[in-house]
């Protein structure tokens, strides 16, 4: 009897103690969250100011902005997007419409995606800096963009696989029935419905590019000054922002923060305001 | 007429679907080139310093770009041992925030905080890096280094670990800021295959009278295993690679030392630090040589969990 009420309290304790302990671990991650945001937004509010939009960075000890470390940002990542995305989007469209007959090659490349979707960004900085960096000789946005088209494109793949994976069949037999060409079909029918989940996979895949620093280490490198050409070095605001951080400078410092205020919001609304698109579209297609 | 026409139609949109096909079928290889392409690339950029020093470039920890000779124990030993802190730090955390998600949040509160959690997962590694810089490290150095100091390092043995001066920048504070990093990506996974797990299965141990704690350890954990174990692996690969958070706190320094308090260096912090100083040949290639080991150890590693977790996909299809 004793021992039986002895093994009930034990098991209730120790249920009582793993739902506390989930509840702390909910908070301590939660915690980090809310203290990074924090610190983020108040010092990069704090060193905000329109010249950050209008001036050049700035030498050592010197007042400036970022401007052209935005706009290479800009550029780059929407080149790398433009280059990306259309790759990510046909082969995402081959697995999921033009591979059924061979399944070992298809799943081989969803697996060697996902693999690459996870991959460190600073060994494919590192690829492009040897097959491309190196045989041309210079450092070069276009190279830049060209490491940051490569961190989109698994991730275009494997959203626009699974997209069109969910459009019904029906649609596809309905437009086939008519005698429409399977590309037709493809680009007309089955895309205009997988439209919301393809944009979604582009603006994960722009918010994730937007922060990368390491592979532009090796490719854009950096610029001090005004330079729209994107075949030479070429600023990035994450860039910028690691070596003025590094620096012992207080006014880079103050500078950083700003750089880093405009990134931590760039993908906070690209990665939110892709998942409400895609939610609100389900829900609209639901109704 | 009319026939003749149809089958010209009908030769024309047969022509434009092969190259429709073609083309989708070769941005889907080149998935594939980019893969190989990329190790095969770095192996070539890094043969110099592999053939130079051989086996000596992995054992040997002497890096000095001086005199010319690269060893990378010490990188390899930072990245093994940053990344195993971030694990012991996030295996647990991600498990309990998992727990959380699937047996005690009320409904209503799941997705928010699920939400919020994929955030942490959405923050740029660089803006990791700086405020692991400017407000983790001195929280680290002025309240939790010295408590470690005074209590864990007389520890015996152990103690060894955690005795040093609180720099603050370390390899105990690099572990703890991948940690963080990498909990949104184990614990998303673990809450996906959590939800997997059929119900009646769930419902007849509770029926037994098993408690939640019960069900979760003895039902859901053995039916998860080895997509669980895949999520770790895919947190691991995560940790492995991650660069600029590691660079701004590890401290970038070629040394080995028994402390986890002591600075340290790692494979991604070594490159981002040191490619645009490389003035040799073979500083350059040693650099790109240790990109190269990266990336197989991740490939591996992110390999192990694939398969881990396609496990799971096949029995939910069955």
């Amino acid at each position: 009897m004793q021992s039986t009420r002895g093994l009930i309290l034990r098991r209730r304790t120790s249920n009582v103690v793993s739902k506390l302990l989930g509840i702390a671990a909910t908070g301590f991650g939660l915690s980090w969250l809310i203290w990074i945001l924090i610190v983020t937004l108040l010092n990069g509010a704090r060193a905000l100011s329109p010249r950050i939009f209008t001036e050049m960075t700035p030498p050592p000890g010197a007042d400036g902005g970022l401007a052209n470390a935005l706009v290479g940002s800009t550029l780059m990542s929407v080149l790398g997007v433009l280059i990306g995305a259309p790759l990510g989007i046909a082969a995402g469209t081959y697995l999921a419409e033009f591979a059924e007959r061979r399944p070992v090659w298809r799943e081989s490349i969803r697996f060697v995606n996902d693999i690459l979707l996870s991959a460190p960004s600073i060994v494919l900085g590192l690829f492009v800096y040897t097959v491309l960096v190196r045989q041309v000789g210079h450092f070069s946005g276009i190279s830049g963009a060209l490491a940051l088209a490569l961190i989109v494109l698994p991730v275009v793949v494997r959203t626009t696989d699974e997209t069109l994976r969910l459009v019904p069949n029906m649609m596809r037999e309905a437009a086939l029935s008519l005698g429409i060409p399977r590309w037709k079909v493809t680009v007309q029918v089955l895309y205009r419905a997988a439209l919301p989940g393809i944009l979604t996979g582009v603006l994960l895949g722009l918010a994730r590019i937007t922060g990368e620093t390491a592979p532009l280490l090796f490719t854009a490198l950096n610029n001090q000054f005004w330079s729209p050409n994107l075949n030479g070095p070429t600023a990035s605001v994450p860039v910028v922002i690691f070596q003025f951080a590094m620096s012992p400078y207080d006014a880079w410092h103050s500078l950083a923060w700003a750089g880093a205020f405009v990134v931590t919001m760039v993908v906070l609304v690209l990665s939110v305001g892709a998942r409400a698109f895609l939610l609100k579209n389900r829900m609209d297609s639901n109704a | 007429m009319g026939p003749a026409i149809t089958r010209d139609r009908s030769a024309s949109e047969t022509r434009q679907d092969a190259l429709f096909r073609w083309m989708l079928f070769g941005s889907a290889a080149l998935v594939l080139v980019v893969l190989g392409a990329a190790a095969l690339s770095m192996l070539w950029g890094g043969r110099q310093a592999f053939q130079t020093f051989g086996w000596r470039f992995i054992l040997s920890d002497e890096w000095d770009p001086v005199g010319r000779h690269f060893g990378a124990f010490v990188p390899i030993y930072g990245t093994l041992v940053s990344s195993a802190i971030a694990m012991l730090i996030a295996v647990p955390v991600s498990f309990g925030i998992a727990l959380f998600l699937t047996e005690i949040a009320p409904n209503w509160l799941q997705a928010p905080i699920a939400a919020a959690v994929e955030l942490l997962a959405g923050i740029p590694s660089i803006i990791y890096g700086m405020w692991g810089l400017f407000s983790f490290v001195p929280f680290m150095s002025g309240h939790v280094l010295p408590w470690i100091n005074d209590h864990l390092g007389p520890v015996p043995w152990l103690g060894a670990l955690f005795r040093g001066p609180p720099l603050g920048i370390g390899m105990l504070t690099a572990g703890i800021v991948l940690g963080i990093m990498v909990i949104p990506f184990i614990s998303s996974v673990m809450r996906d295959v959590f939800r997997t797990v059929p119900a009646s299965l769930k419902e007849s141990a509770y029926a037994l009278g098993s408690t939640t704690w019960e069900v979760v350890w003895k039902v859901v954990l053995p039916y998860t295993r080895s997509a669980v174990v895949g999520g770790i692996f895919l947190g691991l690969g995560r940790a492995l690679g991650e660069t600029m958070a590691v660079t701004f706190v590890l401290g970038n320094a070629h040394q080995l030392s028994a402390s986890l308090l002591m600075p340290g260096n790692s494979i991604a912090a070594t490159i981002a630090n040191e490619f645009t100083e490389a003035d040799s040949d073979i500083y350059l290639s040693s650099l790109i040589a240790l990109g190269f080991l990266l990336f197989v150890v991740t490939l591996i590693v992110l390999a192990i969990a694939r398969l881990m977790l396609s496990n799971l996909a096949r029995r939910e299809g069955r």
